[in-house]
């Protein structure tokens, strides 16, 4: 009896000291980060005032409302195919990539997945910058293609700029969850399909790639909702002609001052990333 | 074994793309660092060697200004984030308590979300805070150097402590209950056990957060006051402005602080390994 409860006793202090370790950043994650969270939702229900102040007063739908406009819904189409666009490319060029560097060496293997790592802890400002340089009006692509006879390149400020950018900004992402799902991949069972007279493509369609969906789905969402946010790609490559949702974000904040309508549109860009994890979670997938 | 991709997808199909992908992912790297040495005004040509580009650096006061407050912000915002998210590591994976979920879903977040909307977060909050500190005490605060540091741990601490969870899970809690059997008290256990096995992973997470702190664009522009201002934005602000071949030296300056930073986690991952296989051969052994 007294054994059970200096247990409870003792379970009760650890349930404390597990509380008080994770309290000081559960507070500061309440403060600086829950808060101003439930602050945008309360201002993407809030009304512009004429001088380009917010009032918090008469609440209403209108800064959604605008998300059906023209402008606006252009922004937004344009954004969605710009990112699927961006997660097609990319998923097209790491399945391969990735089936590759899971059947090499262990040696190889590593250098490699460094070799794809490396990339993405480079400062994201520099690599869309060099893109920027490359792509540039008698720059080194366009002197490249006039050299072999194909004539300048001017895509500098067009969205396949934007697109080269973003595939070139989140490849990495594509790549490292496809290993990980090819890495994991019986395959005797891709012998199995073969014993049993399946073709190349067939084995394909109905073994490989249901095995390897999770790495599928976890990739492209690690690509489409940065690609649907994006700022400084856009801006850096598309010379902030092909407007984006994260630009078009940006403005109404910096410059045009239409907080609610800003607001409402960072969180319909939440909600993108919110229902694609939920998708994913539901897919089977267990952690990004 | 892979005979059946094999036939629809050859192994020089493999191997061609395998190239293309690296050349595509450093090409722009290498020719970036290359055209910072051109004479020619116009970045992006060849004019000839020069270093001169890297001296006008020296003279530019705005530019060591930002560069300064780039580093001390990420020295800041890392140790802070670094000790956050590293209590909150242990918490999640050694403890169970009340709200446990709660505090897990909240630091899964910060992740996942897009930096504009972090951006925006951030914006609306120091703005209605000042106001109401203001309006209440009658105390004036101003965007600066303390705003951008709040709202880089904001984002770094769930970074910290996905790195440092992953370390505890692959760890062997057998060890920590060692050391209580061996009457050492909590702290000990800690200082002398949990530590040194966590600290591998706690440095990663650190080298995590610095490099997103330097990295970060979007956040910052929307915290950052008219005297404090970090690299990354200055540079950006000057890039929209046009491209100079002075923005190619600058650039190349953050690449390698950059590459300097994944070289010490790249050591820090096969360190981290060579020790793991170290364990497997003498089983046993924990040295």
């Amino acid at each position: 009896m007294s054994v059970g409860i200096a247990e409870a006793k003792r379970e009760r202090s650890e349930r404390r000291r597990g509380f008080l370790l994770a309290l000081p950043s559960f507070a500061y994650m309440v403060l600086f980060f829950a808060v101003p969270l439930v602050i945008v939702l309360v201002y993407s229900f809030a009304t512009r005032t004429s001088t380009g102040s917010t009032a918090l007063s008469d609440w209403n739908l209108d800064a959604y409302r605008k998300l059906g406009e023209p402008i606006v819904r252009n922004v937004v189409v344009r954004s969605v195919i710009l990112a699927l666009v961006t997660t097609v490319i990319c998923l097209v060029v790491a399945y391969p990539f990735a089936w590759f560097c899971a059947h090499q060496r262990p040696t190889i293997r590593n250098l490699l997945l460094i070799a794809v790592m490396i990339p993405f802890w480079t400062n994201f400002l520099v690599r869309n910058y060099a893109w920027r340089i490359l792509l540039s009006n008698g720059g080194p692509i366009s002197s490249f293609t006039e050299a072999i006879g194909l004539g300048e390149t001017n895509i500098l400020f067009t969205k396949t700029a934007v697109v080269i950018g973003l595939v070139y900004a989140y490849l990495p992402f594509m790549i490292l969850p496809l290993y990980a799902s090819i890495d994991r991949l019986d395959r005797r069972l891709i012998e199995a399909g073969r014993d049993l007279y399946g073709s190349g493509s067939q084995t394909f369609r109905r073994i490989v790639l249901p095995l390897t969906m999770p790495g599928v789905i976890a990739g492209s969402i690690l690509v489409f909702v940065p690609s649907m946010g994006a700022y400084v790609t856009p801006e850096l490559l598309g010379g902030g002609k092909e407007t984006l949702l994260g630009s078009y974000i940006v403005t109404q904040f910096l410059t045009a001052r239409n907080w609610p309508v800003g607001a409402s549109l960072s969180f319909v860009l939440m909600a993108v990333m919110l229902v694609s994890t939920i998708v994913y979670f539901r897919s089977g997938g267990k952690n990004l | 074994m892979s005979e059946t991709i094999t036939r629809r997808l050859p192994a020089w199909a493999l191997r061609t793309n395998g190239a293309v992908v690296l050349i595509f992912l450093y090409a722009p790297i290498i020719l970036l660092v290359v055209f910072s040495f051109s004479a020619s005004r116009i970045p992006g040509q060849w004019g000839g060697f020069t270093s001169e580009w890297y001296a006008t650096l020296f003279d530019d006061s705005r530019l060591q200004r930002t560069i300064s407050v780039s580093v001390k912000v990420a020295l800041v915002s890392t140790l802070l984030a670094t000790v956050l998210g590293t209590m909150s590591a242990l918490a999640l994976e050694r403890f169970k308590f009340r709200g446990r979920k709660v505090v897990d879903a909240l630091l899964y977040l910060p992740i996942i979300i897009p930096d504009v909307t972090m951006a925006v977060m951030m914006l609306m909050f120091f703005s209605q805070a000042f106001d109401l500190l203001d309006s209440v005490f009658g105390i004036g605060l101003s965007k600066g150097f303390a705003t951008i540091v709040v709202s880089h741990v904001a984002f770094n601490i769930a970074f910290v402590s996905v790195v440092v969870r992953a370390r505890i899970a692959g760890m062997d809690a057998t060890l920590e209950q060692a050391a209580s059997d061996l009457y050492a008290t909590r702290w000990q256990a800690f200082r002398f056990v949990t530590l040194p096995l966590i600290a591998p992973g706690v440095l990663g997470g650190a080298l995590l957060a610095i490099t997103l702190s330097l990295d970060d664009v979007v956040v910052t522009q929307f915290v950052a006051g008219p005297g404090s201002t970090t690299l990354p934005v200055y540079v950006f602000s000057l890039i929209r402005k046009g491209v100079t071949p002075t923005i190619n030296a600058v650039s190349v300056i953050m690449l390698v602080a950059s590459l300097i930073l994944v070289a010490g986690s790249v050591g820090l991952q096969r360190a981290n390994a060579s020790r793991g296989r170290q364990q497997l051969r003498t089983p046993g052994g924990t040295s």
